[in-house]
């Protein structure tokens, strides 16, 4: 029996000896695939809130799982079948960083797509752009996303707060220039990145915002805050909140009897998911803009795209509530996704997917708005800056003017 | 009896926990210790960087067993400590360009310093109403770090990016590992530090508080004096262990720090064993991994999986892993007897 | 002075969604000596229950006392299940017990019905009540219900045997054993009628603030905080709490400059905790006198 001392250096040597031949053997990069793409398949990650406060947002990861499983059905793309990893992050940047990391690391992703939430993305830009991993169409409206220079590995999707909030201050310069406007915002990333738009967009006239109220989630009820609002005197009332709360704005608005000219945010123009419950009649001559079709609009039952996208639920999601945004919002990035790996042929490196990415060239997923078309260069990390103004009336969305830019000069 | 009145003879909250199962024995320590340094050696970084976090979570852990397992005080508001402590860490780091391993103590005595003075007007309150201001401390934090007064340095709602050190004297060990063993060096410090606490007269006197305050009290210890100083440890402790997070994280935002880690590490406290010191990496594990279990065998029910789980774990063993300890050690008694 | 009574009004309306829910956490506080994290998730499942059978075509009514009578028998299962066995266990795994609930039924609730938010009626129609444009007639019918809940559960405890036998079974659970009372299923009664309490409130907070697995969470802390500044032993001192926690989060959030708005909860909380350390039982409870 060697002793203990002995034992010991026995132990230590072997482990110096493993780790070292651990350390050694690195992933050999071939010509066409990065860590992630074979022949065979394409590994994708992402991260979605399944559980927790923000949880109504993880239909959009089960809505992108379905779509990519109807991409496997019909024989995937460029032959190799997409395995699609989400796992949850409870919208806790600590657990995203934890999940990213086990994407990369353990699963072994290509890259990462489609992550939620604001902190979440902040917590694993840096990582990811470190590692020189994509972090492809991040499901956040952040104006931060859009920085090619800094973070060139990081893109957004949707069009960001700001740019929506600056439609909003453009429409009401032309539209009432003496307006008293009356602001509530949910107080995080979120509401203070559109407040900051709309004051932007508003420049010198940024006085006409004469209340600013912020609430947090954590209230049952915002009811207080309208009538707050009420007691200014505004006559423009603009609402950056989430749905939940959005509707209940609405609900409050038409009880006190208050009509000002009511802006709501397209995070919660959805008409299944917020008019709908706050009531039709309380909603009518609601201002919004919008980038995609709205699932419960009756408007888009016979568009050629639309019809794609119902036909699709039914056969690999029929358990999805049409009326639920979400679901039309995972289709079309799912579907912007779908297009960059297909056009990246064979070449399946992160560098090329990412130029890929930046190529985009007046593409059109099936759920977005005619007229409203995906682009993106090397200097531009933006794919959708088009928005479309609408008003609420009877029980739909009347889309009216110009597919307006609200593109920022960055 | 007046009606007017309740009469209460309160049996303690909290079980003691007698003072010889209090740690572990030589042995397993000696075993726990070496798995803990060689494990690392063979594993993935994502792993390593998982085990780390289970050691900083796990002194969370501990630093609520001294508080509410050994002085008897109920505490919600741990994620408090934690998040001023992370923060206090990201700040010196990129504002101030302090070294990462200084911020740890100035984390610690700030939050000693936090603990100790919350601690004070605290001192009428037990049981649910101290549960109550501690949850008032928790959720008041996030909406603190958030504030636009602070946001020159705290970054408001977009948090702080910290950036992760490389290992010292260009050690070539990556960044993940050099973190992993400093981490490492200092739970076994604290850990060491805690056991002594407990076994000292400072202890004697917590589990006295929490055992019987009024009794206490009568006997001469200065009530609180060592209430406060129970909050202050804990806090410092927690400060500590957030500060490590935010490094390992390299990350902290307001949404970091919400009333979930405080619930969250309460769980640990009693998965692991209240009052039981080495439970706490137990419990630690259980609040990092189960939820992993709970999504990989659900997605949509992860939650609901993740409650049942817990259950069977308090149905099985009502009294943590201290139980499971226990348990071990009279099976092993029994083996070594026949 | 007309923003400072809108703001008041406006907070008694909020304040009765508290003080709601403050009556299902004394009741259970009186039960069981402890406060049930799943309260506030338990009042939401039958509100959704409520909710599903009215989409099956039960008319309100129907659907209102079927779920009550429904919540009242979960009540008494889940203690009878999943708390009975733990009565032995220390109180802090009892309250990691609740918290597990939380987790469950939150997550069944979100699988069964989604996150999108449902309208959910009121019998009280939604006008403004008696002109008064800060309180609809459902809040005053809220009110009402709170009040009459009050009303009930006051003469419950006071001149029922039932009543009797469960308070001294929760103050004095030996010499309420000596005298033949049933402990254990005292405990199981005081569940059932918390969860039913639970799911009124939930029936009458939901038009306001709309259906979703989510919508309790706010709630459950401000009705915590409500029944503690009220005493966890007075039913009376909940509801006067709710409105009061109603009233001063409104004046703070409209008075305090700066940071009132943000601050609203924190500092609602801390009000509490200073009522408390002058008078530890709450407004209205009474006052704990330890021995040794």
């Amino acid at each position: 029996m060697l002793s203990v001392q002995k034992r010991r250096i026995a132990a230590f040597a072997t482990a110096v000896i493993a780790f070292a031949a651990v350390s050694s053997s690195s992933a050999l990069a071939q010509k066409k695939y990065d860590t992630g793409a074979t022949d065979a398949e394409i590994k994708i990650g992402n991260i979605m809130p399944y559980s927790g406060p923000a949880s109504a947002y993880g239909v959009i990861g089960k809505t992108e799982a379905a779509y990519f499983k109807k991409i496997n059905a019909e024989g995937g793309i460029n032959g190799r079948k997409i395995d699609f990893i989400s796992y949850d992050d409870s919208y806790s940047p600590p657990k995203a960083v934890e999940q990213a990391r086990k994407l990369v690391e353990s699963d072994e992703v290509l890259l990462l797509f489609n992550p939620l939430g604001t902190p979440s993305n902040s917590a694993i830009q840096k990582y990811l752009n470190a590692k020189k991993i994509p972090q492809l169409f991040v499901a956040t409206g952040a104006t931060k996303w859009n920085d090619p220079k800094n973070f060139p590995w990081t893109m957004g999707w949707q069009p960001s707060y700001q740019s929506e909030a600056r439609i909003y201050a453009k429409y009401l310069m032309k539209e009432k220039p003496d307006g008293k406007i009356a602001v509530m915002y949910q107080n995080d990333d979120f509401g203070k990145d559109y407040l900051k738009g709309l004051k932007d967009g508003l420049g010198a006239k940024a006085s006409m915002i004469i209340a600013e109220e912020s609430y947090e989630t954590s209230e049952p009820t915002i009811d207080n805050h309208i009538v707050k609002l009420k007691a200014t005197g505004a006559d423009v009332f603009i609402d950056i909140a989430t749905p939940k709360f959005a509707a209940q704005a609405i609900k409050k608005i038409a009880e006190i009897e208050w009509k000002p000219l009511h802006i709501v945010s397209n995070v919660s123009a959805s008409v299944g998911g917020v008019i709908k419950p706050a009531g039709f009649e309380n909603s009518q001559g609601i201002l919004s803009a919008a980038y995609a079709k709205d699932g419960a609009d009756p408007q888009w039952d016979n568009d050629p795209g639309m019809k794609k996208f119902y036909a699709f639920l039914e056969k690999y999601y029929p358990d999805a509530n049409k009326l639920d945004g979400s679901v039309v919002y995972g289709y079309g990035a799912a579907q912007t996704m779908a297009k960059v790996l297909e056009m990246s042929g064979d070449n399946l490196t992160r560098e090329n997917v990412m130029k890929q990415a930046a190529s985009l060239k007046a593409f059109a997923p099936d759920t977005l708005l005619p007229g409203v078309k995906i682009n993106t260069s090397a200097t531009d990390f933006a794919p959708i800056e088009q928005l479309q103004m609408m008003r609420f009336k009877g029980e739909k969305w009347d889309l009216f003017g110009d597919i307006i830019s609200g593109e920022l000069s960055n | 009896m007046s009606a007017a009145q309740e009469v209460v003879t309160e049996a303690p909250a909290i079980d003691a926990v007698p003072k010889r199962a209090m740690t572990l024995g030589y042995g397993t320590s000696l075993v726990m210790l070496a798995v803990l340094i060689l494990v690392p050696l063979f594993v993935k970084n994502f792993i390593i960087f998982q085990l780390t976090m289970l050691l900083i979570y796990g002194l969370a852990v501990l630093a609520l067993n001294i508080l509410t397992g050994g002085s008897g005080q109920f505490s919600l508001g741990q994620s408090a400590f934690y998040a001023v402590g992370a923060y206090t860490s990201a700040i010196l780091m990129e504002t101030f360009n302090v070294n990462y391993a200084l911020t740890l103590p100035v984390s610690g005595v700030i939050c000693f310093a936090f603990g100790f003075l919350f601690g004070l007007p605290a001192l009428r309150l037990s049981g649910i109403y101290l549960a109550l201001a501690t949850f008032a401390l928790a959720t008041a934090m996030p909406q603190l770090l958030k504030l636009n007064v602070f946001e020159p340095w705290t970054g408001g709602v977009q948090g702080l990016v910290v950036t992760k050190p490389d290992a010292p004297f260009g050690l070539p060990i990556s960044q993940d590992m050099w973190l992993y063993y400093f981490t490492l060096v200092i739970t076994i410090g604290i850990y060491i530090f805690s056991v002594n606490l407990l076994k000292s007269r400072s202890g004697r006197a917590f589990m006295a508080i929490r055992d019987n305050e009024i009794a206490a009290s009568a006997m001469g210890i200065d009530v609180a004096l060592y209430k406060t100083l129970a909050f202050g440890v804990s806090a410092g402790i927690t400060g500590v262990a957030g500060a490590l997070g935010a490094i390992a994280v390299q990350f902290v935002a307001p949404d970091s720090y919400t009333i979930q880690l405080a619930i969250s590490l309460f769980l640990g406290m009693v998965v692991g064993g209240v009052g039981w010191l080495p439970g706490s990496i137990v419990g630690s594990a259980f609040i990092i991994f189960v939820p992993n279990i709970a999504e990989g065998i659900s997605k949509g029910l992860s939650g609901a999986v993740f409650g049942v789980l817990l259950f069977l774990v308090i149905f099985l063993v009502p009294h943590g892993a201290r139980q499971v300890a226990v348990l071990g050690q009279q099976l092993i008694g029994k083996f070594r007897k026949s | 002075m007309e923003l400072f009574t809108n703001q008041v009004l406006a907070g008694i309306a909020t304040g009765a969604i508290y003080a709601c829910m403050a009556l299902a956490i004394v009741m259970i506080y009186q039960a069981i000596d402890h406060l049930n994290f799943a309260q506030g998730e338990m009042a939401m499942f039958s509100t959704f229950i409520a909710w599903q059978l009215m989409q099956w075509g039960v008319p309100y009514w129907g659907a209102f006392v079927i779920t009550v009578a429904f919540s009242f028998a979960a009540g008494i299962i889940i203690e009878r299940l999943l708390f009975k066995p733990l009565a032995k266990a220390p109180i802090l795994t009892n309250v990691a017990g609740f918290i597990a609930l939380y987790s469950i039924v939150n997550s069944v609730a979100g699988l069964i019905w989604d996150f999108t938010i449902k309208q959910f009626p009121t019998p009280f129609g939604s006008s403004p009540f008696l002109g008064s444009q800060l309180i609809s007639t459902h809040q005053a019918g809220m009110i009402g219900v709170t009040l009459l809940l009050l009303l009930l559960l006051f003469f419950f405890f006071r001149f029922t045997r039932m009543g009797l036998a469960m308070r001294a079974a929760a103050a004095l659970p030996e010499s309420a054993r000596l005298v033949g009372i049933n402990t254990s299923w005292m405990i199981a009664l005081g569940w059932g009628m918390a969860a039913a309490i639970g799911s009124i409130a939930g029936m009458m907070i939901a038009p306001v603030v709309f259906l979703e697995p989510n919508m309790m969470l706010g709630v459950l802390i401000y009705g915590f905080a409500a029944a503690v500044l009220g005493g966890l032993t007075s039913p009376f001192g909940a509801v006067i709490g709710g409105f009061l926690v109603g009233i001063f989060e409104n004046l703070t959030g409209t008075y305090i400059p700066g940071v009132g708005n943000e601050l609203k909860l924190p500092i609602a909380l801390a009000l509490i905790v200073i009522v408390l350390v002058v008078k530890p039982a709450g407004l209205f409870g009474r006052p704990i006198v330890k021995r040794v």
